[in-house]
């Protein structure tokens, strides 16, 4: 989906926001996000105050809710120049969702959502079209085989997916194999995964099926969502094969970089 | 309204799919064979070319929406030069008493029919059924649905759902087929019994997927050849078209009867794509000598007044539904009315009321691949976020959810707040381990849940941000 042109990122500091599910399950996932952004030359801060975009109450239906939360992030992010997230899913909602919960006769908060859904920017997205840079100049320290999973909202809301590989082919000792269905739903789907169980394991199923068919090891994805919703079920089938952020997965090649 | 509908009870028709494993596979294969079908066929000279395809076919729905009011009276207009008799049904009990109408008028006994989605809406096989009338779809997968005594499970492949080895046994059950593995064998009985059908009906049913407003014609596409044979061969025939089947002109017509097969099979064409202009004329020596057209409502007109009224932009292509990984997990029956995957859960609950549907618009993991595959790029995905919005609003939402959503919002707004909450997991989660409650239970019966961390991020922030005074200074930047 073509999305309109908007200001390039270069040079301008970066507020991260890590999203709640890295801050409370995925902390490490996070501090690559920042060593790698640090890696890259970028002065990256953390607005404290952040909390969550809202899209659980969004994507259940409650708007009011929602919009309570947006405006939280309003605060929370009110002197950000660029937003990057490790998630597509939390991108898309700032992007496409925030400038629909709010009219122009909200005023302020209808502005910020504008101003919020121009400089936000997922992770991947943000290296690779935001800055150019598709070669990190790292490599892992042994030979790893990496296939993607395109998460949906990255991918169809976003359009994302070249971002990722690109990363992972310029990615040293990183091999890219194929993962069939890689652009189908894991079956997460947010609230939908504990509504529905039954059909979202269905679909889980689906998608294990998949990752063990595939000659990778590693699967990579851009949220960490996914990610739960996927070693959840490879994890409950004891399977070998994981998932990894692609943040992680290329801090590994930072090395004795970490902070 | 006369088909009952279930769709209340989603998640017990979807568990019934689910533990189904004939079902599993025959819906898993036949979703996916259209689905890789239509990407070779939509793509194949370019991207671009396939996605100026479906903006093309997109605009031309929409124009005809826009101007749907000043397109029924050409479209009728027109209809009646070409010697159709047009009539117009506001409802379901409308629509088929002019059906019986017409029967009797014509002294009709049998009647065959040509696939028509709108006619399962109305309940029209039912109700000709309990007139008297003999009625016979004559569209294959619709002849075993009508024998097997079910409802359509798909838009486009209305037996999807049953493998072949279940589609024998209703042959041999209901018609003393003489049992047979293959598939061509079956196919040639189900055609031998049909041809003594066409021949012999008094009336032709049929739907239509198109009404060409500017020439006052029904385009009606096909693989099978039976629509034909049911508007040609009887003495009468009758098309229910709903009314959001308007296009203007015959180069929409063209450029959707590009998208429709492109989207659905995989085709670059139906085997037939037919333009039809009424009666058999005397000079032609065959076609019905009675045409008539029913234009139906059965709350388009509604649906058209709200924000959701680009959903009549629908093809019934059934990209839609071949696409969504739900529906691939459980075929459409469980949808509970008469249209399922994404395009049910969004025109459902509009034509029967959110409050007969309440599962519909959370039967989606949002995924938005329903959106992609649409040919005429209707936004379901923002529709069913949209219906989500009015079932809180209209009070059709759980009170426990309401309650967790309110409490959610106050954690949200405070870092504060959000941090304690995060202990309180943490904690709770070291009490009661793998086995949690509510919701969570729900997620830990199939997955495994992640620990959370003993420290969340903004703490590593902190304790990073004081062992560091300055960031890295490599300037790498817009290389």
């Amino acid at each position: 989906m073509a999305l309109p042109a908007r200001e390039s990122p270069i040079g301008k500091r970066v507020s991260l926001f890590v999203t709640c599910i890295v801050d409370m399950i995925y902390p490490d996932t996070g501090m690559s996000v920042v060593d790698i952004l640090e890696h890259v030359g970028v002065e990256v801060d953390f607005p404290p105050d952040q909390t969550c975009c809202a899209q659980p109450a969004f994507n259940a239906g409650y708007r009011d809710e929602a919009r309570t939360v947006a405006k939280h992030f309003f605060k929370a992010f009110k002197d950000a120049e660029v937003i990057v997230t490790p998630s597509g899913s939390c991108a898309a909602m700032v992007r496409h969702e925030y400038p629909h919960l709010f009219v122009p006769e909200d005023g302020g908060p209808y502005e910020q959502a504008q101003r919020m859904a121009a400089i936000t920017w997922e992770f991947s997205e943000f290296l690779v079209d935001g800055l150019g840079i598709v070669n990190l100049d790292l490599a892992l320290p042994e030979k790893q085989c990496f296939a993607i999973h395109d998460a949906c909202h990255g991918l169809r809301g976003l359009g994302l997916g070249g971002a990722s590989r690109d990363l992972i082919g310029h990615l040293g000792n990183a091999e890219l194999e194929e993962l069939n269905e890689c652009e189908v739903c894991c079956g997460f789907g947010g609230l939908f995964s504990v509504k529905m169980p039954d059909i979202s394991n269905a679909m889980l199923e689906n998608k294990i099926e998949n990752i063990n068919a595939s000659v990778a090891d590693t699967i990579v994805t851009g949220d960490v969502s996914c990610l739960t919703q996927m070693n959840g079920g490879l994890s409950r089938k004891k399977s070998a094969k994981r998932v990894m952020h692609l943040a992680d997965v290329l801090a590994k090649g930072l090395g004795g970089g970490r902070a | 309204m006369t088909l009952e509908v279930q769709s209340n009870d989603f998640i017990a028709l979807a568990d019934i799919a689910l533990q189904n494993d004939d079902l599993q596979h025959a819906i898993g294969e036949g979703t996916r064979t259209a689905y890789y079908r239509r990407l070779d066929t939509m793509f194949a000279h370019s991207d671009e070319h396939g996605e100026s395809m479906r903006q093309q076919a997109a605009e031309a729905k929409r124009r005809a929406l826009r101007e749907l009011p000043d397109l029924l009276e050409k479209a009728e207009r027109n209809l009646k030069k070409n010697g159709y008799q047009v009539e117009w049904a506001e409802d379901a009990t409308q629509a088929n008493q002019l059906v019986l109408d017409i029967a009797r008028r014509h002294r009709v006994k049998t009647v065959t029919k040509s696939k028509s989605m709108l006619t399962e809406e109305l309940g029209t096989n039912q109700v000709m059924e309990a007139a008297g009338l003999s009625v016979v779809e004559t569209d294959l997968g619709e002849y075993i649905i009508q024998l097997a005594g079910e409802t359509p499970s798909h838009i486009v492949g209305p037996v999807m759902h049953k493998t072949k080895a279940e589609i024998r046994d209703v042959f041999v059950r209901e018609l003393n087929m003489e049992p047979t593995d293959n598939a061509e064998e079956m196919v040639a009985f189900a055609r031998r019994m049909l041809r003594e059908d066409f021949l012999s009906a008094d009336m032709g049913v049929s739907g239509g997927n198109f009404l060409i407003a500017e020439t006052g014609s029904i385009g009606l596409v096909m693989n099978e050849g039976n629509g034909r044979m049911c508007t040609s061969l009887p003495r009468v025939h009758v098309a229910l078209i709903g009314i959001e089947k308007l296009v203007d002109t015959v180069e929409d017509y063209a450029t959707l009867t590009q998208v429709l097969p492109s989207s659905s099979t995989g085709q670059k064409m139906t085997v037939y794509t037919n333009i039809l202009n009424g009666p058999g004329r005397a000079e032609e020596g065959d076609g019905p000598e009675h045409a008539y057209v029913i234009l139906v409502d059965n709350g388009r007109t509604d649906i058209y007044a709200t924000k959701y009224a680009e959903v009549l932009s629908c093809i019934r292509c059934g990209a839609c539904q071949n696409a969504c990984p739900v529906y691939r997990t459980m075929g459409g029956h469980a949808y509970g009315w008469v249209y399922g995957g994404p395009i049910g859960a969004v025109l459902t609950p509009l034509f029967v009321g959110l409050e007969n549907a309440t599962p519909l618009p959370h039967a989606s993991s949002l995924c938005g691949s329903c959106k992609q595959v649409c040919p005429v790029d209707i936004d379901l995905p923002r529709m069913l976020l949209d219906l989500r919005w009015d079932l809180v609003r209209e009070g059709e939402s759980q009170a426990s959810w309401d309650a967790a959503m309110k409490l959610w919002a106050v954690g949200m707004t405070s870092p504060r707040r959000f941090a304690l909450g995060g202990k309180a997991a943490r904690a709770g989660q070291a009490i009661m381990g793998e086995y949690m409650p509510g919701l969570l239970g729900n997620w830990s019966k199939h997955r495994d849940f992640p620990d959370f961390a003993p420290k969340p991020f903004r703490q590593l922030w902190g304790s990073r941000r004081s062992r560091r005074h300055r960031p890295s200074t490599q300037t790498r930047q817009g290389t």
